[in-house]
């Protein structure tokens, strides 16, 4: 992508006014999506966007300057700039040699989606669009996507580390509208997965819209949620953005230094079911937010995070390791070369219980069943967290009744940990997902079983 | 890069076009500063500029696009055949077409402030350590400073098309944000402020620190209240993220794609009499104000409703087209996308009262300082709503207990009739709506 003598240049140059430590970030992505939307084929899209982000750290401060410009003049000017910008004045220090160790790929990419025909991904769209109509006349509206994106990075920095990574993405979604007596609804169904083309070998589009679809027709007979706190049960794939609210957004180094979470100073306690453990996993293959390495050259790796209901570590990026004096732990992640890294999840999930599913939903007399989650939303400090239901049942005498319109479910992160009283044995990883934080947005999984919390509260409408 | 500079690349691409085709080349520069203090000490300092094309296509009546995130010469001629070769696979449409001059002149708006290029980086560094100095003394119970930040950009961007589009501009501006912590014994909430302007000199880092400390003091001690159906009162920030939901729903695009649930009602009281809501990037207050949109046309005010009755709907040339209306100048991107339909500085008419009037009035409610989950529980398509909140309880008139772990619920149509009134403490924020207090009846207050 670069030379490495070029690397070297600019390393040194981003140490020359007196920096402690210096890293030159390259990325190179390419995107193509293609919509149809409203029974055309809109448009199809390609993008492409290059460039480096360097950073330059001096004391508590860091200095951080990005240019789309990698000519060896370009990089040595946003080096300056950002050698200023850290406000120099430090030790001061020569980089080390790199050494370039590349971390293994979690899976092999079979399919490169750029040596796919335009015209084999704008088909994907077409059978999508006939089977989602095909599945009710109230379906109105069809919309579905097709994206794929490429993106090679390489780290460099002072301390000698040399890594690069080749990531590609691909995803599918599909979006109905159904029209009923009681107005519109709509319904929705994403993949995506860290590989190429090959993803239509697992999954068969016919099937995803007709999920979409299905999903705004059943709402047409849905009646408006409950209001007031009962308890929920999730499930299987769909209450990893619950863990993602509830707590790992709360485990972030950096959020924890900041006393901005209400995880601070608890690790080593009980926070949660002696049953319950919680783990962030970036190597696991295939899986959304997975890669080699992070966006700091650290490989990704499998983090415990919660074993036996116990807190047993936050997850790191490399500047608040350094001041614990501990490893990175391979979550320094950035949405692209003009973002500063910092502490995000990989693919966060809860492992398997032991409980029959069914038993689960059996045991419960009244209450809601969500099968399917929406996006999220936490205050760490506080550990108050929202997630939207997208499909969701009340639960009547122990069985799955009525469908229930959308809404937010709100809870409080420590309280609903604790109040986890059942897992199932059929854990599913969710939908892809994107978490956004401080306005970056980065690619994420998640997965639970089934589970069953004892209480949260429904933001419906009825009583 | 000037806009005169922009211009030209953009004109250049245009020039490139073949018989039969169209071409629209849309180019954007900007550079940004953004410090960031924590405990007295720079935490970051970030200088970055970023640029780019987007080039859009149609030929045979399909329509294909590209972006690239450079401006090296060596890029846009890639950039356009990639455009036209994805132009090949998309469906015709008869209605696809480039904005064309519609005559209408451009507003003369003052969005590009030179005292911002005059402003040191050392006196950026010290706003935003004022503003943390401020909001630590702001109240003994203010525990931390989570960010405290100073932020500014100098942006310019051009539109040129081979339908003779010509159009650029550049505007300034500049911000300061703060996050707070208070706590008190065990418990820890979290509050917000900021202020928004072209040039620093306009900033106003005591109100941001008040509001960052007030908001995150009076929520100590709060409590979840059991489930019930109140008055609420809307802050001026979670009022202004409604109006962009509701905004989104009177789009052309999503009335003639069958996703508006408003697609018939045109003309209908479909709102309480005192909500009149304008769509005006034309008002130089506005911190979205722009003097062309998306595709190089004038941008215009929009009355959207009118007394309660819906007036209008907002389109770009292509849901104007097929709509057969015109633009309404509210085609809305960025280089790296099409031009969708939207609002651009969305207002409600403000009332005559203040807050605390409002309030005073209130035998029973909420008001709600802060929403979340907005993008998970609302669903502008069937228009139901349920949203995380927070605030304060308000009885006999008076703010009372602070209330946490909420959620509010009723759906985007009703709660349009069911607005009592609208405060007259207009603000304009930094999104593409205004904030206003906003009185709504018989909401569904979610608690224990």
């Amino acid at each position: 992508m670069i030379d490495e003598s070029v690397v070297t240049g600019t390393l040194s140059e981003a140490l020359r006014t007196g920096g402690e430590f210096a890293e030159v970030f390259v990325e190179d992505r390419q995107s193509s999506s293609a919509l149809l939307d409203d029974g055309k084929v809109e448009e199809l899209t390609s993008g492409r966007t290059r460039g480096a982000g360097i950073r330059v750290v001096v004391g508590e401060t860091t200095g951080f300057a990005h240019t789309s410009d990698l000519s060896e003049a370009g990089l040595a000017k946003a080096a300056r700039a950002a050698a200023a910008a850290a406000r120099g004045g430090g030790g001061g220090r020569k980089a080390a040699a790199l050494d370039r160790v590349d971390a293994p790929a979690p899976h092999q990419v079979e399919v490169l989606p750029e040596t796919v025909a335009k015209a084999t991904k704008v088909e994907l769209l077409g059978r999508a669009d006939d089977a989602a109509r095909a599945a009710g006349s109230a379906i109105s509206q069809v919309s579905a996507r097709y994206a794929d994106g490429r993106r090679r990075i390489l780290v460099a920095n002072s301390d000698g580390l040399l890594a690069g990574d080749d990531q590609v993405r691909t995803r599918f979604a599909v979006s109905c509208v159904a029209v009923g007596d009681t107005g519109m609804q709509t319904g929705f169904e994403s993949v995506g997965r860290p590989i190429g083309f090959e993803l239509f070998d697992e999954y068969e589009v016919d099937a995803l819209a007709r999920t979409a679809a299905n999903r705004a027709l059943t709402k047409l007979a849905a009646q408006p949620a409950p209001s007031g706190s009962m308890p929920v049960v999730i499930g299987p794939g769909g209450g990893g953005v619950l863990f993602h609210e509830a707590c790992g957004h709360g485990l972030e180094a950096d959020l924890v230094a900041k006393q901005a979470s209400v995880f601070r100073n608890r690790v080593g306690e009980q926070v949660a079911h002696p049953e319950v453990t919680l783990i962030d996993d970036g190597t696991m293959a295939r899986e959304w937010g997975a890669y080699a390495i992070d966006d700091e050259g650290r490989p990704a790796q499998r983090n415990v995070l919660i074993e036996g209901g116990v807190l047993t570590d936050y997850m790191w990026d490399l500047l608040r390791a350094r001041k614990q004096g501990r490893e990175s732990s391979g979550n320094g992640r950035r949405q692209s070369y003009q973002h500063l890294p910092m502490v995000r999840m990989t693919n966060t999930y809860l492992a398997n219980g032991t409980e029959d599913p069914e038993a689960i939903i059996a045991a419960t007399d009244r209450g809601v069943y969500v099968a399917h989650l929406g996006g999220g939303q936490v205050n760490t400090a506080t550990g108050d967290f929202v997630f939207g239901m997208s499909e969701a049942y009340l639960i009547v005498n122990g069985q799955i009744d009525s469908p229930i319109r959308e809404g937010n479910l709100i809870g409080n992160g420590p309280e609903v940990l604790a109040g986890i009283e059942a897992l199932g044995n059929d854990f599913a990883m969710g939908s892809p997902g994107t978490c956004g934080k401080d306005g970056q947005g980065v690619p994420v999984g998640d997965g639970t079983p089934t589970l069953r919390v004892a209480s949260m509260t429904i933001g419906g409408t009825a009583a | 890069m000037n806009p005169e500079e922009l211009l030209e690349i953009a004109e250049r691409i245009v020039g490139w076009g073949r018989g039969g085709e169209q071409i629209e080349a849309v180019v954007g520069h900007s550079s940004e500063t953004e410090v960031r203090v924590y405990e007295g000490d720079i935490e970051s300092l970030s200088v970055a500029e970023s640029q780019g094309v987007g080039i859009r296509v149609i030929a045979d009546g399909r329509q294909g696009f590209a972006h690239a995130g450079t401006l090296d010469p060596d890029v846009l001629e890639g950039t356009l055949s990639e455009a036209r070769d994805n132009a090949v696979f998309g469906s015709p449409d008869e209605f696809f077409g480039l904005a064309e001059p519609d005559g209408v002149a451009p507003p003369q708006l003052d969005l590009y402030n030179e005292a911002l290029l005059e402003f040191g980086t050392e006196a950026k560094i010290d706003l935003a350590l004022e503003l943390e100095q401020a909001v630590r003394a702001g109240d003994p119970r203010i525990v931390g400073v989570e960010s405290a930040d100073y932020g500014d950009a100098v942006g310019a961007d051009a539109i040129a098309t081979t339908t003779g589009i010509r159009s650029s501009g550049r505007d300034t501006s500049c911000f300061l944000t703060a996050y707070s912590l208070a706590s008190e014994g065990d418990e820890t909430q979290t509050g917000f402020g900021f202020s928004v302007g072209r040039e620093p000199s306009t900033l106003n880092v005591a109100e941001a620190a008040a509001d960052a400390v007030e908001r995150a003091t009076r929520m100590l001690g709060a409590v979840q209240p059991p489930t019930e159906r109140v008055t609420v009162v809307l802050d001026p920030f979670v009022t202004a993220q409604f109006l962009g939901i509701i905004g989104g729903t009177l789009s052309g695009e999503a009335v003639l794609k069958g996703r508006s649930l408003f697609a018939d009602r045109l003309g209908d009281q479909v709102a309480a009499a005192g909500v009149t809501l304008v769509d005006d990037p034309t008002n130089p207050e506005a911190f979205t104000a722009s003097d062309a949109d998306g595709e190089g046309l004038a941008t215009r005010r929009n009355r959207l409703l009118d007394g309660g009755r819906l007036e209008r709907f907002l389109h770009n040339s292509y849901t104007g087209r097929r709509s057969g209306a015109a633009s309404t100048g509210s085609a809305v991107r960025g280089y790296a996308s099409t031009p969708g339909v939207g609002c651009q500085a969305l207002s409600l008419v403000p009332g005559d009262r203040p807050p605390a009037e409002l309030i005073a009035g209130i035998a029973n409610g909420v008001l709600v300082q802060g929403v979340s989950g907005l993008h998970s529980g609302v669903n502008p398509v069937s228009g139901d709503f349920s949203t995380g909140a927070e605030g304060l309880r308000i009885r006999n008139g008076e703010l009372a207990e602070p209330i946490r772990e909420i959620t509010i619920a009723s759906t985007l149509q009703r709660m349009l009739l069911d607005v009592v009134e609208v405060g007259s403490d207009l603000t304009w924020l930094p999104m593409s709506s205004a904030g206003v207090s906003l009185v709504v009846a018989e909401v569904t207050m979610s608690g224990a």
